[in-house]
């Protein structure tokens, strides 16, 4: 767009503001058929370019009261502000990487292990020996645990709010699902490992006793802050997020679908199969994903519940066993941020879960976005 | 069409067709039943543990200050004060940019930008709350070498809040008809007066929700806490220095201390949980505050002009 200023004298209000249809009627060529007026145009952009003396409706930036054409400082101003607001928070993340990346560097280059395979954790010396890989695996674990138990009640809820409540109960139902994801994270900590841990513990000693040969649930010996014991807890948490997703996505099932199962003779339950479900998968791949995310980033929770165990033995891969995730590790050790190198180490590990979560995220987006675009 | 091709093999209603609506049926009642039940039990340990602990005098007016793990007394205040403080600071913050950069997004949005916002604000919300700690931390305190203290939390959270509000405000500016855009452009009133006259108030009540719901989101944050500020049981009023308290503060705090249960009572060995009481009591604080904030979201939704 070309530079554009107001004509001396036009300060302020435009002059024909008080009345602008007035003045528009006065107008010469405004009853002119050559010209189709442009109704409800927010694009002041497309205003511009139509013929100069044609008068224009819902051209909301072009002021009647000036030559036409002409953009108000006012809008200006609010485009710029908006734009300027929009263009913080693109720059807000890029900042994030940049800073972690630039924190990051110095530590990577001076570990004296591979600061993705390793599994120590020396970062006390001008010496550093540090790796993730047990952070990632607890991170992984954990949150893998939290979405197999998470997502089949997940869809449970959702296909209940959307096709075998009655509507008194819907909505209802809908707002408890909320609800759980109010509760701030530190009460489901505190929660998890005061009340449900000893509850869960037979459960978890009955599990272990039973299945004990495979590796996976392996009895390790720790009381209640275990990966189970997290991972119960996380599933509660991420709840919400895969539920709201899949409402959503089952909501929008095409009634056509719906009509045509049940005119077939399909029971309640082979018409969700056959028309819900196959509707809303990629909604629930990516709810399951969003969900996913949380559950790798959640910090306080985790950090209150899980054991801290030594990396010493043999790697680890059960559930029942303690450790830590990237964000319980940097929570755990926030008070041992003292020189730039140590302070490096526990940046790195929040890197490299900012790498994760924002695969998980952009992967999740990217099939909302795909399925809108057909739908 | 495969719903078609697959449905037509159904014959008549089988016993066995039947039972698996039936199965299936049972399920999904019973995950209804699971997700009810962490949060009612949830619910009844905060009050039930917390319930002795904010019903004593002095919970809403003193502070923590001097009284040690194994003795009874003192109150939240310093908590309730640093957390109104942080959230306060946050919400000042955050408002004005989402609502501006939601504006952007439903008006003007259009080209690269507003695509590269989108994805933006929608990392943004999965973002960890850790991560974006460790990043205030990063810029402010290692590069600026600043100190730790309560508005580099409201930063923090300033980062978790914008996507929520922005979300919600979005949604909320699609729902204003186009028509009242279209009466007001046709009555020649430029763009920026129709958005800040017509759009917003007609939108605001549902902008205001997406507001409260951002502040229940933050007001539980711990981790930026744990990192960006110390923990302190005296009151201090002064966001930009010191150590300040904070509720979910205040309860990592007496957690850390549950094990402080041995005292001496006239020279006999005795067992006392006041860590663990004033823990739960700051939790049902904090947890009523939340719910409050929440239920408020609702009603002013329920209100809402445009939905």
């Amino acid at each position: 767009m070309t530079e554009r200023t107001r004509p001396p004298g036009g300060a302020g209000e435009p002059d024909g503001f008080g009345d602008p249809l007035d003045q528009l009627t006065e107008r010469p060529g405004f009853f002119a058929p050559s010209v189709g007026p442009v109704i409800g145009s927010a694009q002041p952009l497309a205003v511009s370019t139509l013929e100069q003396e044609s008068p224009v409706f819902g051209a909301g930036s072009v002021d009647l009261g000036t030559p036409p054409g002409r953009v108000r400082i006012g809008d200006r101003v609010m485009h710029g502000l908006t734009a300027g607001a929009g263009a913080f928070v693109v720059l807000l993340i890029a900042l994030v990487a940049l800073f972690l990346l630039i924190k990051a560097i110095p530590s990577i280059t001076s570990d004296r292990d591979n600061f993705l395979t390793s599994r120590n954790w020396d970062v006390d010396g001008t010496v550093l020996h540090y790796g993730v890989l047990p952070l990632l695996w607890t991170t992984v674990l954990i949150s893998l645990l939290a979405m197999v138990l998470a997502v089949p009640v997940a869809i449970g809820i959702a296909l209940f709010i959307t096709q075998y409540a009655p509507k008194r109960l819907a909505r209802p139902v809908a707002y408890v699902v909320d609800l759980l994801a109010a509760v701030p994270s530190i009460i489901y900590g505190i929660w998890g490992i005061a009340v449900l841990a000893p509850w869960m513990q037979p459960f978890a000693n009955w599990i272990s006793r039973h299945l004990g040969g495979f590796p996976l649930f392996a009895d390790k010996n720790v009381q209640y802050g275990t990966v189970f014991t997290g991972g119960v807890v996380l599933a509660v948490m991420i709840l919400p997020i895969i539920t709201a997703v899949g409402r959503d996505v089952f909501e929008r099932t095409p009634t056509a679908n719906i009509e045509a199962a049940w005119a077939l003779g399909a029971t309640r339950w082979e018409m969700i199969r056959l028309s819900v479900l196959p509707h809303g998968r990629p909604g629930l791949v990516s709810g399951a994903m969003l969900g996913l995310g949380r559950a790798l980033g959640e910090t306080i929770a985790i950090s209150l519940i899980l054991s801290k165990v030594s990396n010493a033995g043999p790697f680890s891969w059960s559930i029942f066993d303690g450790g830590e995730t990237f964000a319980s590790k940097i929570a755990n050790s926030a008070s041992e941020f003292n020189t730039p190198k140590q302070t490096g180490a526990f940046i790195v590990a929040g890197l490299v879960l900012f790498v994760l979560t924002f695969a998980v995220n952009a992967a999740a987006r990217a099939i909302v976005n795909r399925r809108r675009e057909f739908s | 069409m495969t719903t078609v091709s697959t449905a037509s093999t159904l014959g008549g209603t089988s016993s066995l067709r039947k039972a698996k609506d039936r199965t299936a049926t049972t399920l999904i009642w019973l995950s209804f039943g699971v997700a009810l039940v962490p949060l009612v039990w949830l619910l009844w340990t905060v009050v039930a543990k917390g319930l002795h602990a904010v019903t004593r005098h002095g919970w809403f007016t003193r502070s923590q200050r001097g009284i040690t793990y194994r003795e009874p007394g003192g109150g939240a205040w310093h908590a309730v004060v640093g957390t109104l403080e942080q959230v306060a600071l946050c919400t000042a913050i955050s408002v004005p940019i989402a609502v501006l950069v939601a504006i952007y997004l439903v008006e003007y949005g259009r080209g690269p930008l507003a695509r590269a916002t989108t994805f933006m604000v929608d990392i943004l919300t999965g973002i960890p709350s850790i991560v974006a700690s460790l990043f205030i931390y990063a810029a402010f305190i290692t590069t600026f070498g600043g100190q730790r203290a309560g508005w580099l939390v409201s930063l923090a959270l300033v980062m978790l809040m914008i996507p929520v509000v922005v979300r919600t405000t979005e949604e909320m500016l699609k729902l204003v008809p186009n028509e009242l855009r279209e009466a007001s452009y046709a009555l020649g009133v430029p763009k920026w007066k129709t958005i800040t006259r017509i759009v917003l108030p007609t939108a605001a009540s549902g902008i205001i929700t997406g507001v409260v719901l951002g502040i229940a989101r933050v007001a539980g944050e711990t981790a930026p806490l744990l990192i960006l500020v110390g923990y302190s049981p005296n009151r201090n009023y002064n966001l930009f220095s010191g150590p300040q308290g904070s509720l979910p503060g205040m309860i990592k705090d007496q957690f850390s201390n549950l094990g402080n249960t041995h005292v001496l009572i006239n020279g006999h060995p005795a067992t006392v949980h006041w860590a663990a009481n004033r823990m739960w009591g700051a939790a049902l604080t904090l947890i009523v505050l939340v719910m409050a904030l929440n239920l408020t979201a609702r009603l002013i939704a329920r209100r809402s002009k445009v939905s």
